[in-house]
């Protein structure tokens, strides 16, 4: 919890002289240094500052290859090459920069299961989940301005695909969709002026990422971390200080996946984007299979599921707005799967209904292709409005342990358990 | 405790149940008639690939010969082609070679006008020989040859293995680095031109069939055959054939596209072996501290 006592003592006569007038090493202090963390954190806690970390990497990356990029439809592709094959370096921090957003989603993804699977979400932590939802939206947003700077066949062609997502809105007002294609557009088709206004937006976009972030660490820190009991920290015996325990965790973590992201930087720095991208842009010539990043997949089959595009773009919407809702549309007062029996199963369930559509939405929209993303949109949406609500009325959760302290002691001495067990 | 067990048992046959029906009609569905693109030995693949200069000289040796012919190679400059992890030649054999250049740059005007003329140097692109698009389409037969710079970059093999083999698929390639889908299809291409095209295939006029091409119609004319290939010098490192040829040119154009493999690769084995230590001693400290927690249950509380 956040209300502890600070045991801050500024050692220097400049840190006493600070203290007094603006209290920085304080708040660092109680917030990341005697900040209480619950004991039983496992690795899965570990990806808020792996996500921290990319966004730092992204912004820092990002603003060196500003340095010798065009947002210019002539020049972007010409200027990416150049910093492919001229840049000192520039093409490690292309390759930083391109892998790096694919990194950023993975850990991103397994952040938001992990709050799923354990709860993260319930009360009081709904504001922290929303604050988490939007960052994911900002995200999802900047990543797809950045895919399309390079300004290949497949950044061209996904810009035009998304944007006209919008003319569906024709279907409800004459002209209205097509009033907001031609405002995002900025003219009558995707042109380099559409290139520029997306360098301009993916470039501020992150910073609102970075203050969404400080107040997904400011909402964290009031309510303090959950865990996976799903029991908040009561006495001090269920936590320990932030530092060293919690950061030195954090740290080993981060290197092990740094050594995945290294892996693709150097060894695939294109096998997680699209051979077309290499492409200069040609309005004239449409590629065979338009397919967005994989990170976007999901929703790619969700979108191209319903017969009906207005509809496809709503349901493509609300898969992601469907999360805001989620503290409230799960009933149940237990937090953890780990004491959900049934919800454990429907967890797993719903994983493999996400990655069966990041499948599908790379696959031609044909056939038994578009058969099975209709039967995974159905249970997409059946997990959080019919299974959620469902399952907290009907499961018997199993008995929680009093505290954290109790479930991790119990876990570390066997033996005792056992005697008290033989006792009773 | 009995009716969850029963109802998580249910969910778990009805994964299964799922995972087995969609196997039998996603398969059904399949990709069509996706040719099988072989997966070539490139010296370049895997954790320690590099390129092999002589490889790569040859390789600009039939790009030279025959593929410069109609296709310009605009990303690369003359003098990439001395630059340590590229071809290596000679610095004063390239000199001689862009002064030879059998097509010049006009992008100047001169006073009156008159666009100027003149042979490449040392810092102009590999030029081919259509100074503008209008130019090759009047030439090529309303076709433009494909500036070659990126072009195993820009092709690939897809993944078409069925949906239960697409994820252990995907994992191997990731872990044994395969990212040379390019240039095994480039190499394919080059040697699936078929003179006869299977029985029931019309090939239109000025087209050439190809087994790997998609729709198998290419307006490009086969460029190397077992009849017509170039031969190399002696000291070149290997034979010139056909299939050698269509071997040599594509791990040149792959160096076009991917100049700096050999610096990302030596870099990135350095960065590999930097982080793993690193984390093995991350681990050892991490184990420390909360080792202390063991020792002393209580520590936390008195703190």
């Amino acid at each position: 919890m956040a209300a502890h006592a600070s045991t801050y003592e500024p050692k220097t006569r400049f840190g006493k002289w600070m203290d007094d007038r603006l209290p920085v090493g304080r708040v660092m202090h109680s917030q990341f240094v005697d900040f209480p963390t619950p004991r039983n954190l496992n690795y899965l806690w570990t990806f808020g500052g792996i996500l921290t970390f990319f966004l730092m990497a992204q912004i820092v990356t990002g603003i060196v290859l500003a340095m010798h990029y065009q947002p210019n439809a002539e020049m972007a592709f010409d200027s990416v090459e150049r910093i492919r094959r001229d840049v000192n370096y520039g093409w490690l921090m292309r390759s930083l920069h391109a892998v790096g957003a694919s990194m950023f989603f993975l850990a991103a993804y397994i952040h938001i299961f992990r709050g799923l699977y354990y709860g993260s979400y319930k009360a009081p932590r709904e504001i922290l989940w929303i604050i988490g939802v939007l960052i994911f939206v900002v995200m999802m947003a900047t990543a797809f301005m950045g895919y399309s700077l390079p300004w290949g066949q497949m950044s061209f062609w996904a810009v035009t695909v998304i944007t006209n997502l919008f003319s569906s809105l024709n279907s409800i007002v004459e002209g209205l969709g097509t009033g907001i294609v031609e405002w995002l557009w900025g003219g009558y088709s995707v042109t380099g002026v559409t290139l520029n206004r997306f360098y301009s937006l993916h470039y501020l976009l992150p910073f609102v990422i970075a203050a969404l972030v400080g107040l997904h660490i400011w909402a964290l820190h009031v309510v303090g971390q959950n865990s996976p009991t799903g029991l908040d920290v009561k006495t001090r015996a269920d936590s320990v200080p932030m530092h060293p325990y919690a950061t030195s965790k954090d740290a080993f973590a981060m290197f092990v996946f740094l050594i995945l992201f290294a892996w693709f930087v150097f060894y695939l720095p294109d096998y997680l984007g699209h051979a077309d991208n290499y492409t200069p842009a040609d309005p004239l010539v449409t590629p065979p299979h338009i397919v967005p990043e994989w990170y976007f997949l999901p929703y790619y089959a969700i979108l191209r599921a319903i017969p009906s595009k207005l509809f496809g773009v709503i349901a493509m919407f609300a898969s992601i707005g469907v999360l805001l809702f989620v503290p409230w549309l799960d009933t149940s007062s237990v937090r953890s799967a780990k004491y959900r029996p049934l919800y454990k199963w429907f967890f797993w369930l719903f994983v493999f209904t996400c990655l069966a559509l990041g499948y599908l939405g790379s696959k031609p929209a044909e056939g038994t292709y578009v058969m099975w993303a209709r039967v995974f949109t159905v249970y997409y949406f059946a997990h959080f409005l019919i299974v959620l609500p469902l399952l907290g009325l009907i499961e018997t959760p199993k008995k929680l342990p009093a505290s954290i302290s109790e479930a991790v002691l119990t876990k570390d001495k066997p033996a005792v358990h056992a005697a008290a067990a033989k006792k009773a | 405790m009995k009716r969850p067990a029963a109802i998580s048992h249910t969910a778990m046959a009805l994964v299964i149940l799922l995972a087995f029906a969609a196997a039998g009609t996603a398969q059904a569905a399949g990709d069509g008639e996706a040719p099988h693109i072989k997966r070539y030995d490139w010296p370049f693949a895997g954790l320690a690939g590099q390129y092999n200069t002589q490889q790569l000289q040859r390789g600009f040796q039939v790009y030279q010969q025959v593929c410069a012919a109609c296709h310009s190679l605009n990303r690369v400059r003359f003098r990439n082609l001395t630059e340590p992890g590229g071809p290596q030649f000679p610095v004063e054999a390239v000199k001689a070679l862009a002064a030879s250049w059998p097509y010049t740059i006009a992008k100047k005007f001169d006073t009156e006008g008159k666009l100027i003329e003149r042979l490449p140097t040392m810092a102009d692109p590999v030029i081919g020989p259509y100074k503008s698009e209008e130019e090759a389409r009047e030439a090529q037969n309303d076709r433009v040859p494909p500036d070659l710079s990126l072009i195993t970059s820009a092709r690939s093999v897809e993944n078409h293995a069925p949906w239960y083999l697409h994820v252990p698929q995907m994992a191997w390639d990731i872990v044994t680095g395969y990212q040379e889908g390019g240039a095994d299809y480039l190499t394919a291409l080059l040697t699936s031109f078929k003179d006869e095209p299977p029985a029931g295939f019309e090939v239109s006029e000025g087209l050439y069939y190809n087994a790997v091409f998609p729709g198998h119609q290419l307006g490009m004319p086969p460029p190397l055959s077992k009849d017509n290939f170039i031969e190399y010098q002696e000291d070149a490192g290997a034979k010139g054939s056909f299939e050698q040829n269509a071997r040599d040119v594509t791990a040149f154009l792959y160096w076009s596209a991917d100049p700096n493999l050999d610096a990302r690769k030596r870099l990135g084995w350095q960065v590999l072996v930097y982080l793993l230590i690193t984390t093995v001693l991350l681990y050892a400290v991490k184990k420390h501290i909360w080792g202390r927690l063991k020792a002393k249950p209580s520590e936390t509380e008195s703190a």
